[in-house]
């Protein structure tokens, strides 16, 4: 019998949650005036489902051992977690107004040593698999029962690292790890796919070679990452999970989602609360 | 007393690399026996001295009986770091991690995280440089007390550059949180492992595998982290050894002492963070030429930590550095290459009269 969590809770629908996850990182932005809110609004709809459908844990007790881990490897996407989590009551929203400053808990790049609920510290790619891996050795070490979630993005999948990571974790009949990609195909020069990356309807049958459960879906499908989760978490087989998002950077902006170069986006002072307003046109219940 | 200072000579003779495939000299050519480049890990002049097998892979089996906590991890490299033993005697806290080191380092990071004490081996040369990152970002920024164990520092080998972590000192200095140990013998091994697995933090130790000489038990010798030991106190030279160099600092204050130049011999194993006091205090007494030897470049180790210390302390004294010159180091027999470097008892005894 799972712990309660939040999202057992409450009527919220996990659409409202995406859009208020949304809306957190767009008011965050405008504090800032900058941030990767590109990637924010696209990751949006796999964060609520993480925090109010997926995973195990205590809004008021981040550090608790039965909790199941979230790892941020990409750093860069911490404004989207800390909206995720203000939504979730791990961090309280009106600290919002903090996100980049000096003296906040909510510095620009994820660190563990700054935010509740910040479990590791990414921000160098390709580190966050490998910690998951050991991780979930240590989680099965202890008998404890709880799952290893590692978020990644497209552009982790060049750096050799996260391949050493996914044959380990095989190697290691890692079952409590369920690795989630981002792939949004927006790296700092451009598109991941010019890169390293082959793209969408590709890289699932890369994981699956090498021996994961791999499931490849619409990340701003809500009912498709919802499904997606439910079956990496069930699966009985002693592979690990993972499940490939394909995310549209700016996701609920449409001016934004248009922009060419979406990495670092550049939002003019009076497009942040244009923004906001898009959103707020069409909150879902 | 007072001393000379020569002109500084370089450490140890040039590199034989001239160019390119330049011909070297053959028995032939030059009439002179040549030795053989022996197994990777070559063994260190244990002739004629007593040797401990494994001292670490043992204690680490004796810690193991008492603290669950302690996991092991290498990659595919156990039997060079006497992991093996640990291994045999706890199959289930042992992981083979493959030839991996970044996922080897970000997992005995995740161990950490899960309340683990990981010890994971390799080869200086892969942590230093290949994994560096990874203990950065992975262990240090977060403070795990993971323990990094690594054979073959400095020159340790005959196989050349690649398996010669002639700068591990000199990359891990710079990285804040990380202890950095550097054992000289098998007593050393023994008891560093006990007192680095009950340290709270990061630590990087260089190792010493297999059959490895037993020095400073004779000399009643306890090793405590972060703390300098004097093995013997002598008047006109003041070596501050780290590593190995102790075995051979101790050698040549025996040689020293019998063209009457009284040497004293203070082992400095925790390169990080220094024992600034001892060091201090021990350079300010009057009358000593400071010597410092290492088993790692010139550039980076424990001279530069030493002299540094010293001149912002204002203890300006006579100081001389026995360590590896800044080369690209040659393949070859150990015995050869460490003539040839400078590291042997005999050529730290002529270097330290040449500077007297």
């Amino acid at each position: 019998m799972a712990h309660p969590t939040s999202q057992h809770h409450s009527n919220t629908s996990l659409a409202r949650r995406a859009w208020n996850i949304r809306r957190t990182a767009l008011r965050m932005g405008a504090v800032q005036g900058q941030g990767y809110i590109g990637q924010a609004l696209g990751v949006a709809d796999v964060l609520a489902v993480s925090y109010f459908h997926a995973l195990t844990h205590r809004p008021d007790d981040p550090e608790w051992e039965g909790r199941d881990r979230f790892f941020l490897s990409i750093g860069h996407y911490a404004i989207a977690l800390y909206s995720a989590m203000i939504e979730a009551g791990i961090l309280p929203d009106d600290e919002l107004e903090t996100y980049g400053m000096d003296d906040s808990r909510m510095p620009m790049s994820g660190m563990a040593a700054y935010t509740p609920g910040m479990e590791i510290t990414g921000g160098s790619l390709g580190h966050g698999l490998g910690i998951a891996v050991g991780s979930a050795l240590g989680l099965k070490r202890k008998n404890n029962p709880a799952f290893i979630y590692n978020l990644m993005s497209d552009g982790e999948l060049g750096e050799g690292s996260t391949w050493e990571a996914v044959m380990s974790a095989v190697s290691h009949k890692l079952d409590n790890l369920i690795c989630i990609v981002d792939f949004n195909d927006q790296q700092a020069d451009g598109k991941t796919t010019n890169a390293l990356a082959t793209g969408r309807g590709t890289e699932a049958a890369k994981w699956a070679a090498f021996g994961w459960h791999a499931q490849e879906i619409d990340g701003n499908d809500m009912d498709a990452v919802v499904a997606a989760f439910d079956i990496a978490r069930a699966l009985q087989d002693p592979r690990p999970r993972v499940i490939i998002c394909n995310t549209k950077m700016c996701k609920g902006v449409p001016f934004l989602e248009e922009r060419d170069i979406t990495h670092f986006i550049r939002v003019e002072a009076d497009e942040w609360d244009k923004a906001i307003a898009i959103l707020d046109k069409d909150m879902p219940q | 007393m007072t001393f000379s200072v020569p002109h500084e000579a370089p450490i140890g003779p040039l590199s034989r690399r001239k160019s390119k495939f330049a011909p070297r000299s053959t028995p032939a050519s030059d009439g002179g026996e040549k030795l053989t480049t022996s197994a990777m890990i070559a063994s260190l002049d244990s002739e004629g001295r007593n040797t401990i097998s494994a001292p670490f892979g043992h204690a680490l089996c004796d810690l193991a009986k008492t603290r669950d906590d302690i996991v092991g991890l290498t990659a595919d490299l156990s039997k060079y770091t006497d992991l093996h033993v640990f291994a045999k005697e706890y199959p289930d806290r042992f992981y083979q991690m493959g030839m991996a080191e970044q996922v080897m380092i970000s997992a005995a990071a995740g161990l950490a995280r899960e309340g683990f004490t990981p010890f994971a081996t390799t080869y200086a040369v892969f942590a230093s440089r290949r994994a560096y990152d990874f203990i950065f970002m992975a262990i240090a920024e977060e403070n795990l007390p993971v323990k990094i164990v690594c054979a073959l520092p400095g020159l340790t080998t005959g196989y050349g550059p690649s398996h010669q972590a002639t700068e591990d000192l000199a990359i891990f200095r710079g990285m804040p949180n990380l202890t950095i140990v550097d054992p000289c013998d098998a007593t050393d091994i023994d008891q560093a492992t006990r007192a680095i697995a009950d340290h709270n933090g990061p630590v990087y130790m260089r190792l010493l595998r297999g059959k490895v000489p037993d020095v400073l038990s004779e000399y009643g010798y306890k090793f405590e982290l972060g703390k300098a030991k004097m093995i013997h106190d002598g008047n006109d030279v003041l070596f501050i050894s780290t590593g190995f160099m102790t075995m051979r600092t101790i050698d040549a204050a025996k040689r020293l002492k019998a063209d009457g130049i009284d040497a004293a011999v203070l082992h400095c194993p925790t390169i990080k963070p220094l024992d600034v006091e001892t060091i201090k205090r021990e350079a300010a007494k009057t009358g000593r030429l400071v010597v410092t030897a290492e088993n790692h470049t010139i550039i980076g180790g424990l001279g530069e930590a030493v002299g540094a210390e010293l001149m912002r302390s204002g203890v300006f004294v006579p100081f001389k550095s026995i360590a590896l010159p800044d080369e690209m180091l040659d393949a070859g027999a150990l015995p050869t290459l460490h003539h040839q470097y400078g590291l042997t008892a005999d050529a730290i005894a002529a270097q330290v009269k040449s500077w007297m």
